[in-house]
């Protein structure tokens, strides 16, 4: 049995009382959607603050809607809502099957897609019990100061390991943040840091409110591939996801990919479209995609699966989606 | 710290105090005294504590008690209308879906969902529906021969021993 800490539960009704209800309490309040990764982190004594501020009462943030060049996706959406969205699953596919692939079903009616997008890191050493933490002499992210995945690290490398984030990157998302200080939005491409410990770029009395997807154009596909051991509940082990953009002969006039479950941010691959643009996407250009994006990952031991393994996966995870895509 | 809650669970107003910090498992298993529902791994993996809020299969063990004030809580205790248990429950007892049965109360919220949205599920979409819920015991098949099971008795009117006897007669004329 883990116990919660007490603490007093905030549901306000609109944005700007969510707000307000953060400035009250700064530094002893944090904001809950769907609550499936900060309960059990709670549970584990990673977090302990004194108040909770809900989002799940907020119509304003529940909501998909479509306009004249894209989406807005409300980030108090659940990922099951996402997922069998018509709209997201005709235009945004590889959106909706991150979403449909995290975690399992009741995790999905209950987790957000904000708070997917704002996940913490994960890691061996830091998702366990206060007492197994305790008696590991604690860690770099929370409450130590050595780090049990890198000897001698002095900073943490504990994975970001989110779905929805993940593919949002190359269909180049844009964050609606809302903070005391008033609006501002955020491209996701820009939102992440390499700093294990907080790795969004987001004070914490903010709230990512919206999430603005554009449509894609008629001549882009996108592809979402996720390792884990079994096909429910598991966290990504590895996950890609792929973006090409072709000319009107089928010739690849840009390709973008981002992959994660490794360090502790999603992060975009360099190079690949050196290999691919202004060819078609051969048998051969797909080799050379794929050999280029092995080259630059590099799996560390900050979740419990062979590394190699891992790490051979990343040229199998881009035959895959270059084959969804080329298909 | 507590605070007054109002809920409706399996059918009943209920109006209780409740720690603040309390789940929805929490408060169902120790204010309620309603342990049908499972704490077993108590941070959203296995499943087991898994209740129909508002007709949706959700985990009771991650959901703040608040989340699920004013709303409609179904627990295995309330799957049965009246006297007898639900076609789904029958179709577990008649097919030996439950081993050990710590996970059956979650399973049988699960399934129920799936039954009611989607009266003939085929295999992949039984296991799709029940892929939270981990049972250790029974390797799944008779779990998903019983939603099988209860499926078809709901669609065709019968109980389920009554579609098992109808599938008797069937091998015996072949």
């Amino acid at each position: 049995m883990l116990r919660l800490h007490p603490y007093e539960y905030h549901r306000p009704d609109t944005v700007a009382e969510a707000i307000a209800l953060l400035s009250e309490h700064a530094g002893d309040a944090m904001p809950i959607a769907g609550g499936t990764d900060l309960v059990p982190n709670m549970k584990h004594k990673l977090f302990t603050p004194g108040h909770l501020v809900s989002l799940r009462g907020i119509e304003e943030m529940r909501g998909i809607s479509e306009n004249d060049d894209g989406f807005a996706i409300g980030a108090a959406a659940s990922l099951d809502d996402v997922a069998k969205n018509p709209l997201v699953l005709e235009i945004l596919p590889s959106l909706a099957r991150a979403c449909s692939l995290v975690s399992g079903p009741q995790l999905r009616r209950m987790g957000t897609i904000g708070g997917n997008v704002c996940l913490d890191t994960r890691c061996t050493y830091y998702n366990q019990t206060l007492f197994w933490r305790k008696a590991l002499g604690y860690c770099l992210k929370k409450d130590g100061t050595a780090c049990h995945v890198v000897k001698g690290g002095t900073r943490c490398v504990a994975a970001h390991s989110a779905d929805a984030a993940t593919a949002l990157i190359p269909l180049e998302a844009e964050l609606r943040i809302v903070g005391p200080d008033g609006e501002r939005t955020s491209p996701i491409g820009g939102f992440f840091t390499s700093d294990g410990v907080w790795n969004r770029r987001m004070e914490p009395g903010e709230i990512l409110v919206s999430i603005r997807v554009l449509r894609p154009g008629p001549r882009t596909r996108h592809s979402y591939q996720k390792l884990r051991a079994r096909d429910s509940i598991d966290f990504p082990m590895l996950n890609l996801a792929i973006r090409v953009d072709f000319e009107t002969d089928g010739v690849v006039a840009d390709l973008r990919a981002a992959v994660s479950g490794m360090g502790s941010y999603p992060r975009k691959l360099g190079k690949l479209d050196a290999e691919a643009v202004g060819k078609p996407l051969s048998e051969e250009v797909v080799e050379q995609v794929a050999e280029q994006a092995f080259r630059q990952c590099h799996p560390l031991a900050n979740i419990p699966v062979d590394l190699e393994w891992r790490r051979a996966m990343v040229p199998v995870l881009v035959r895959r989606a270059l084959a969804e895509i080329g298909a | 710290m507590r605070e007054i809650i109002r809920l409706t669970v399996n059918g009943d107003a209920v109006e209780t105090g409740v720690p603040t910090h309390y789940t929805l498992l929490e408060t169902l298993r120790y204010i309620l005294g309603l342990t049908g529902s499972k704490q077993g791994c108590d941070k959203g993996d296995c499943g087991a504590c898994t209740v129909l809020l508002n007709g949706e299969a959700v985990l009771s063990c991650l959901m703040p008690v608040q989340e699920a004030a004013s709303g409609s809580v179904v627990t295995v205790e309330g799957l049965a209308a009246g006297p007898r248990p639900s076609a789904l429950q029958e179709a577990f007892d008649l097919t030996g879906a439950a081993q050990c049965g710590f996970c059956t109360p979650g399973i049988l919220c699960s399934a129920t969902q799936l039954l009611a949205e989607d009266p003939d599920p085929d295999r992949a979409e039984i296991a799709s529906a029940l892929s939270g819920n981990l049972c250790r015991c029974t390797g799944y098949t008779k779990i998903f021969e019983a939603v099988e099971l209860a499926a078809e008795a709901t669609r065709s009117g019968l109980a389920p021993a009554d579609v098992l006897v109808a599938r008797r007669g069937v091998d015996d004329q072949a």
